[in-house]
């Protein structure tokens, strides 16, 4: 038996047939092609498949479809202008190079925004604590610290980190 | 994952009737613990009842020397909300310290203490802080709530509408840390009530716990190295893949006195 969900993804109305076991991951991503959200681990460690929803970060594989009845839904592929200018944190994580393989960046890049905009000014030690649930198995962390750290607090990122 | 029926009711009656009436029905708040484990498919409940609509569930509200926490707050609001962090900042550190930020938007207050995961951190601050659960149906003492592994003193038809914290005069909480799952490996809450101490400890045990001595000495001197001479005793406790319950009796003394440090 499906049930339907209505709920606004990047700023559109969409609805789909959803079982009641759907993950809000497998809508987004099989039914709505958003494939930019990452499913890695599927056990709400990994966060590559950090979303917002009604302006918070979640783990969009811990979520049901159902419970996203009626949300306004953020994704990567929301991020950016229409025009395709990047979001300042996509840009800071092009600057710093804050990917390696680039599969944990969708997640990280929400996360980011989230952690932003919850906690102006925060330095790198609470910017590396909000990053508890988001992991790189690159290990390229410190591009991406310093990514988010350049916009939630410009003044703390001391030297660039080209690579 | 089993497929389920799902139900968002729009009042705590319906809900109540949903878990009378469905033959394992289940309660979901945040869902942080059961939607992992059923999709590990140790469980498979024939009803999914989500407490999401339930808006007088959630938020918190000063309630004369107390704190009032809706059962279906969310751990980020616990730990970003002004009176929790002025009147019981011990509490709000828990909050912020359980899993991740994602996991904290979601997971709740009245999921957590429900479940009674050994390892969760909620359990320390309700048993440590003395707080009554509020049912549909009555009041429960932190002392009565917790039997053991995952078995609270809730009844089949009964659901968590809010936890009280009474306010303390100093409190403090520290865990050590899973540094993969978060958890607390041991967590221990210490609390101070005028001439009254209480000490609840989470993690080391199959359900949490009061250090009763640790208690009898920080009533004498509210000090950690009262604590120095005194050990728990490792036979409850539990040994896993992660520590033996030497470790665990060994963690439980330094956690206390870290709690009492920054109480």
């Amino acid at each position: 038996m499906t049930t339907k969900v209505t709920l606004t993804v990047n700023g559109q109305e969409r609805s789909a047939e959803v079982e009641p076991r759907t993950l809000l991951v497998e809508l987004l991503r099989d039914q709505l092609g958003l494939t930019g959200t990452h499913v890695g681990c599927d056990t709400t460690q990994c966060g590559c498949c950090v979303i917002h929803v009604n302006d918070k970060a979640v783990k969009s594989c811990t979520m049901l479809a159902v419970q996203a009845q009626g949300s306004n839904i953020l994704t990567i592929e929301g991020l950016a202008a229409p025009d395709g200018t990047l979001h300042p944190m996509q840009e800071a994580f092009r600057e710093h190079h804050g990917l390696q393989c680039g599969f944990c960046t969708p997640g990280m890049v929400m996360m980011g925004v989230d952690i932003a905009r919850r906690l102006p000014g925060a330095d790198e030690k609470t910017v590396r604590e909000q990053l508890e649930g988001n992991l790189c198995r690159c290990t390229g962390y410190q591009g991406i610290v310093e990514a988010i750290l350049s916009v939630a607090n410009p003044g703390a990122v001391k030297e660039h980190h080209h690579a | 994952m089993h497929n389920f029926d799902y139900h968002a009711p729009k009042t705590l009656d319906s809900a109540l009737a949903l878990l009378r009436d469905k033959e394992d029905g289940k309660i979901i708040a945040g869902g942080m613990t059961l939607l992992p484990t059923l999709k590990q498919r140790l469980a498979a409940p024939s009803d999914l009842i989500d407490l999401a609509a339930l808006s007088e569930m959630k938020g918190v509200r000063r309630d004369g020397n107390g704190i009032v926490i809706g059962a279906m707050t969310t751990h980020a609001e616990v730990a970003a909300n002004g009176d929790v962090q002025s009147l019981i900042p011990a509490l709000s550190h828990l909050a912020g310290v359980i899993g991740d930020p994602a996991v904290r938007h979601r997971g709740t207050i009245g999921g957590s203490v429900a479940n009674a995961d050994p390892a969760a951190d909620y359990p320390a601050a309700v048993v440590g802080l003395n707080a009554t659960i509020v049912t549909n149906k009555r009041k429960i003492a932190a002392d009565d709530f917790f039997v053991s592994l995952f078995e609270t003193a809730l009844e089949r038809d009964e659901i968590i509408t809010s936890v009280r914290f009474p306010i303390p005069e100093r409190a403090g909480y520290e865990k050590f840390r899973h540094p993969a799952s978060g958890y607390a490996v041991v967590g221990v809450m210490v609390a101070k009530f005028g001439d009254k101490v209480r000490v609840g400890v989470t993690g080391a045990a199959g359900s949490a716990f009061r250090a009763s001595d640790f208690e009898a000495a920080l009533e004498k001197n509210f000090s950690s190295e009262v604590l120095l001479g005194i050990a728990v005793s490792p036979d409850d406790l539990l040994s896993d893949i992660h520590c033996t319950n030497e470790y665990r009796a060994h963690l439980v003394n330094v956690m206390a006195r870290r709690a009492i440090a920054a109480a």
